[in-house]
């Protein structure tokens, strides 16, 4: 059974030249025999060097509120609690007077609470796919590691709670496009006279 | 006076076994010689298997365009002491109705014997430990002991599987052992010695290698060699990802680590007679060592992630050795060094393009192709020491006659081995 | 069934071993576990056993809403997470008479094939690592998966478990540079398939080590409803995106390889020569695609509101030629916005029923080869 062959060698040629890729003064070697190196070394020696994500790198949601926290833009729907795939979503509200009205902040209906369960989130983005005020994005922050599953992984309205202007930093055109989006409605809502003055939102 | 580079440690035993001879009786003189050598490879054998298992890591890991263990010390250079550490803490598990003494003896009958190699190899001028005049066949005999290792520990595993891989690698260490014997062969043939210093000594003029019979011998006695320390591509008998992990299955904790050590002992073992017989040993062409102390210095020097104080000394030391030995050759043992790495990197660098193997293609390679190609090689040596009249330019009639020799029993074999390839034609359609 | 590591069945021909290559185990492509019978190596019998991964993907999507269940199919085969999305997508298209807007198919067409490549680079890789080649081929075909799994975060934010595709189009439009980035790894494609080759076509190991191993006669594979490069190899002409013309497939160019013997060689090679031919699809697609809308309004008006979705009543079949066969997506509507029924045809799971026809006689070695080559990913055998 032959073993030596053309092919074997070629193989071993194949691999030597990965090995010199990987080595700067092997690269130089190689441009001087007129071979073309494409790659290096892959790795990237995480945490002394992060990898730089898309912009669209989405992993858990995150709520937005304009100026302060108690200006959210959620107004307890539970639009998203129901098309969560998974059910990863408890909201408990609007907030309720004592007579049983709804309460309004800011001329809109608030959450009492606002649950995500992390460990249960698939990151899918149906959640901000559905919702109807711009209120949930996507947020990118992936190192959230805690030690213990209920209290560290279930994040609750206070840690959901992020300004627009994170929003517009880490996702710079999507924010253009949601913020275009909520400029037009507010337009549309100051525009007749007769409805009543539109939320400063 | 300036001492010889090459000797340094020669002079340096010698002026210790002198200052020891003061104080003690001189009786005890021969004794304290070998113990000094005993200590030395005792010390050197271990750390050439630990740096050989980082070195193998590394070499892997650059070929797939990864980097290789780097946490664990500068450039993962404690790694091997993790390595060491985490073997030494792990439960010894033996199984129960395993026999404790065969299943404790087997690892220690596996590493002894591939450390006893290091008596007879020369590591450089006058630097064998032990001259033999029977060094080869020491050499060989030795390294064999290892299959009984095998059998032994995987015996006294008394469970299937081991006894399996067992059986395989036992034959698979028999089969090639035929073909690795010849080609040393007619080694023995052409230089008349079986001493391993008589045969580098007679590479003084021209490596063995670069003869035609030579050439096949060394990439037979390579292969034979690799396979024998069950090696990529020859791995079967302990691939994991095949049925089971091989006859050390049911091993764990230091007693593993002592397999480890007698494979990778064995490997570095493999690489060295390569080089001693075929390749020169510690013979190279006379470069003055200013060029080594200085490519050693840069190599240090732009050692970034180094410890800067470590960094600084080392360069020092080797640009000082430079300007004190600059004029004076490569001492052989760093020719013997350079090439035994070299081997260890082909080594490394077959194990990281090939699969495995099948059991059954790899004893067919051995008796069917090997043994014969072997053989062959023999009857060429022969031919070429007969004919040394120039014929061609430097080329001997030897020379001629056997290279013909050997590539029509190249081409006879691959021919008489491989069948009919059936012509691959995939061809495209459209629907 | 207990786990027998060493029961013996004794027969006449000696002792036959029974053994169990369990789903813990490096190469078995998942929670995957066989029981084989050895006569010395020889395999007699052989019996898979599936189920470690079972996730109620079908019972999840029958309580959910069409759009919820495409989350869990990017789970199913989540090597190929795109084109699971475009099978459920077809199936729902056809169910609810969605039309689809010219780009989003253009960017349908080339998401997959993108996930074609990565799925055949991927498990030529990883046929060669059971071989025992230490991960080398394999990791360079992960160097060059990584480029393209960057190019999927880019536009869809994930890399692996993408959620894009839609009803009528994509989720959103790709990004401003993404289609040269996308132009630029396509044109760079051949080159590292070059060398993949270089590395291993020629090899005489792989050879010896794939060549009449694991044959599947064209007749058995028929008869089993193997579909995709494994029966392509056996040498039958059905590739779903020239039978059906799903989609734009009709406008694009492109051939069929077939192979002759349909052993493990010829498996591998198919799928080779299955990149080059997406590779060329891609450059056409990534020429000719239009501007406009990535999203015909109905389905985008599903994005938004998936409740309002409810079809007429009745079912669907919506099939694609993923990179591992034929993935179907059967869909019973009864008038809700949930499916009264909702199966997947797993083309693994079908795959994985002639092993034990291909592995009998060989070798115990060569069945972890066999059952690389049948290019099996747990999470679509066991949904």
């Amino acid at each position: 059974m032959a073993l030596v062959g053309s092919g074997v060698l070629v193989g071993m040629g194949v691999v030597f030249k990965t090995f010199l890729e990987t080595y700067p003064w092997g690269r130089v070697l190689l441009r001087m025999v007129g071979i073309q190196s494409a790659n290096g070394i892959t790795t990237i020696e995480y945490p002394d060097v992060k990898q730089q994500h898309a912009e669209r790198f989405r992993y858990f949601p995150f709520l937005v509120y304009d100026q302060t926290p108690e200006n959210l833009r959620c107004v307890a729907c539970k639009i998203c609690e129901q098309e969560c795939p998974p059910a990863c979503i408890h909201i408990v509200g609007p907030a309720k007077d004592a007579q049983g009205r709804p309460m309004k902040a800011n001329g809109r209906t608030f959450p009492v609470e606002f649950d995500i369960d992390t460990s249960i989130c698939m990151s899918c983005r149906i959640c901000v796919d559905v919702c109807p005020f711009d209120a949930i994005e996507m947020d990118n922050d992936y190192e959230l590691s805690s030690t213990e599953r209920l209290h560290g992984m279930v994040h609750d309205k206070q840690r959901l709670l992020k300004p627009a202007e994170y929003f517009r930093k880490i996702k710079p055109s999507e924010a253009s496009v949601v913020d275009a989006r909520l400029d037009a409605k507010k337009a549309k809502a100051a525009a007749p006279p007769a409805a009543p003055p539109a939320p400063a939102a | 006076m300036i001492l010889s580079l090459d000797q340094v440690f020669v002079s340096g035993r010698a002026a210790l076994l002198q200052m020891a001879g003061r104080v003690l009786p001189p009786v005890l003189m021969p004794w304290l010689s070998i113990l000094m050598t005993i200590v030395v490879i005792a010390a050197l054998a271990p750390a050439v298997m630990m740096y050989l298992t980082l070195i193998e890591r590394k070499l892997l890991a650059r070929m797939q365009n990864r980097l290789g263990p780097t946490r664990v010390g500068v450039y993962g250079l404690l790694q091997p002491l993790a390595d060491g550490l985490k073997m030494l803490i792990k439960e010894d598990l033996v199984p129960r109705g395993a026999d404790p003494l065969v299943h404790l003896l087997a690892p220690i009958m596996a590493v002894v014997p591939a450390i006893l190699l290091f008596a007879v190899i020369p590591f450089g001028r006058n630097m064998a430990p032990a001259n033999l005049n029977v060094g080869l066949l020491y050499f060989l005999a030795v390294s064999s002991v290892s299959s009984y290792a095998i059998f032994m520990g995987a015996w006294a595993s008394r469970s299937k599987f081991p006894v399996i891989g067992a059986m395989r690698a036992v034959a698979q260490i028999i089969s090639y052992e035929v073909p690795g014997v010849l080609s040393v062969v007619a080694l023995m043939m052409v230089t008349g010695t079986m001493s391993l210093v008589g045969i580098v000594e007679a590479q003084r003029d021209q490596w063995f290698i670069a003869t035609p019979w030579g050439f096949v011998g060394g990439v037979i006695l390579f292969l034979s060699g690799i396979a024998e320390v069950n090696r990529t591509p020859f791995d079967m008998p302990e691939a994991e990802s095949e049925l089971v992990g091989g006859f050390h299955t049911e091993y764990s904790g230091m007693k593993f680590a002592l397999w480890y050590m007698a494979e990778f002992l064995e490997a570095f073992m493999v690489c060295a007679i390569t080089v001693t017989c075929f390749l020169g040993g510690w013979h190279g062409p006379a470069i003055p060592f200013w060029t080594l102390g200085l490519l050693l210095s840069v190599i240090f020097g732009t050692a970034t992630r180094m410890w800067w104080p470590a960094r600084a000394v080392l360069t020092l030391a080797l640009l000082g050795a430079t300007v004190v030995f600059g004029t004076q050759p490569i001492p052989s043992w760093a020719w013997f060094t350079l090439k035994t790495y070299a081997l260890v990197f082909v080594l490394v660098w077959l194990r990281g393009t090939f699969p495995r193997l099948r059991v059954d293609q790899l004893m067919g390679l051995a008796w069917k192709f090997l043994l014969p190609m072997a053989l062959v090689n023999v009857l060429a040596a022969g031919v070429w020491v007969l004919y040394r009249r120039p014929v061609l330019g430097p080329l001997t009639a030897g020379t001629l006659a056997s290279t013909v020799m050997l590539v029509a029993a190249y081409a006879i074999f691959v021919r008489l081995n491989r069948p009919a390839p059936l012509e691959r034609r995939t061809y495209l359609l459209a629907d | 069934m207990p786990s027998l590591l060493e029961a013996r069945t004794p027969t006449d021909q000696g002792e036959l071993m029974e053994v169990n290559l369990g789903p813990q185990h490096p190469s078995t492509h998942g929670v995957f576990r066989m029981i084989a019978t050895l006569d010395g190596e020889t395999i007699v019998k052989l019996k898979p056993v599936v189920g470690y991964l079972h996730r109620n993907h079908e019972q999840i999507g029958e309580s959910s809403t069409y759009i919820a269940s495409f989350p869990f199919t990017d789970r199913l085969d989540y090597f190929c997470a795109m084109s699971n999305n475009l099978g459920l997508a077809l199936a729902i298209e056809k169910l609810g008479a969605i039309p689809v807007s010219e780009r989003g198919d253009y960017l349908r067409i080339i998401m997959v094939e993108l996930t074609r490549l990565v799925n055949h680079t991927a498990v030529t890789g990883f046929l060669i690592s059971d071989m025992g080649a230490f991960g080398t081929p394999l990791l360079y075909a992960f160097r060059e998966r990584e480029k393209i799994l960057d190019l999927f975060e880019a536009c869809s934010g994930s890399r692996m478990m993408c959620n894009y595709i839609r009803p009528g189009g994509v989720r959103e439009d790709v990004p401003p540079e993404w289609l040269d980035r996308a132009r630029k790894i396509v044109a760079d494609y051949p080159a590292f398939l070059d060398e993949f080759e270089a590395l291993l076509t020629d090899n005489e190991i792989i050879q010896q080590r794939t060549r009449q191993v694991g044959v599947l006669p064209k007749a058995l594979a028929v008869s089993a409803s193997i579909t995709g490069p494994m029966l392509r190899a056996s040498g039958v002409n059905y590739d779903i995106r020239k039978v059906d013309g799903y989609s734009l497939y009709p406008k694009l160019p492109f051939k069929v390889p077939l192979g002759i013997v349909g052993d493990v060689y010829d498996r591998y090679y198919v799928r080779i020569l299955e990149m080059r031919e997406s590779l060329k699809i891609l450059g056409q697609a990534l020429k000719d695609i239009p501007a406009g809308p990535h999203i015909s309004p109905k389905g985008a008006a599903l994005v938004k509101a998936p409740r309002t979705f409810r079809p007429p009543k009745g079912e669907a079949y919506g099939r694609i030629e993923s990179p591992k066969g034929e993935l179907g997506f059967y869909l019973v509507s009864d008038g809700t916005p949930q499916p009264y029924r909702y199966h997947v045809r797993a083309p693994s799971f079908i795959n994985l029923t002639i092993l034990e026809d291909m592995c009998l006689g060989q070798k115990i070695a060569d069945a972890i080869i066999i059952l690389g080559s049948i290019d099996i990913v747990m999470g679509e055998v066991d949904r």
